[in-house]
């Protein structure tokens, strides 16, 4: 059990890492892989969490969550891009 | 116990590929270069920290033969496709909307992408 929060808690350290570049980027799109890289560790510490707290759902809850942030990063690089 | 060794050196090499993804995004000059550090480790580490989930589950179904175990190494096994087809097409926009607002690459030397454009 320890190995489990000890991952997630690796995880969410490394998100705080990459919320730096979030809030540092000079532009629009480095803030948009700080939270393409966020997303991804959510996803990540997300299905890591469901063993820690014996919920599975959360596995499933996981899943919706990067389809519903791949939507998003996809209407921001369109906004970003011009095409919208 | 050998399960145990497999699920530490899946952990140990998906948290090492996380952070060196997100020191790429730290370190790296410019926008390209962050995602293609970014998009290539955070995707490759989170597969292996699925997978030790994964082996957690195989381990635990061999010891008591619950349907929520084999539930959730499928719903993991899913997570993680769908993570991989999402992260590199997003990986994929996100390039080219930076190109097109005309961030250039900070050291290239040329750029086919602007050369062949219309």
């Amino acid at each position: 059990m320890t190995r489990w929060i000890f991952t997630a808690l690796v995880l969410v350290a490394l998100m705080l890492l990459a919320m730096v570049r979030l809030f540092k980027g000079p532009t629009a799109a480095d803030r948009v892989v700080a939270l393409d890289a966020i997303n991804t560790l959510v996803v990540a510490a997300m299905i890591v969490l469901a063993v820690v707290f014996r919920q599975f759902i959360f596995v499933d809850v996981a899943i919706i969550y990067a389809l519903l942030a791949f939507v998003g990063t996809l209407y921001i690089a369109k906004y970003l891009g011009g095409e919208l | 116990m050998i399960l145990d060794i497999l699920i530490w050196a899946a952990l140990a090499v998906g948290l090492a590929f996380n952070a060196l993804g997100v020191a790429g995004i730290l370190r790296f000059p410019d926008v390209y270069t962050r995602l293609h550090a970014d998009t290539k480790c955070t995707t490759f580490g989170s597969i292996f920290t699925s997978a030790a989930i994964v082996l957690y589950a195989a381990g635990e179904y061999l010891k008591a033969p619950e349907g929520q175990y084999l539930t959730l190494a499928l719903h993991t096994v899913l997570a993680v496709v769908v993570l991989a087809f999402t992260n590199a097409t997003s990986a994929h926009a996100i390039a080219r909307a930076a190109h097109k607002r005309g961030h250039k690459p900070a050291q290239a030397v040329c750029d086919r992408l602007e050369e062949s454009a219309p």
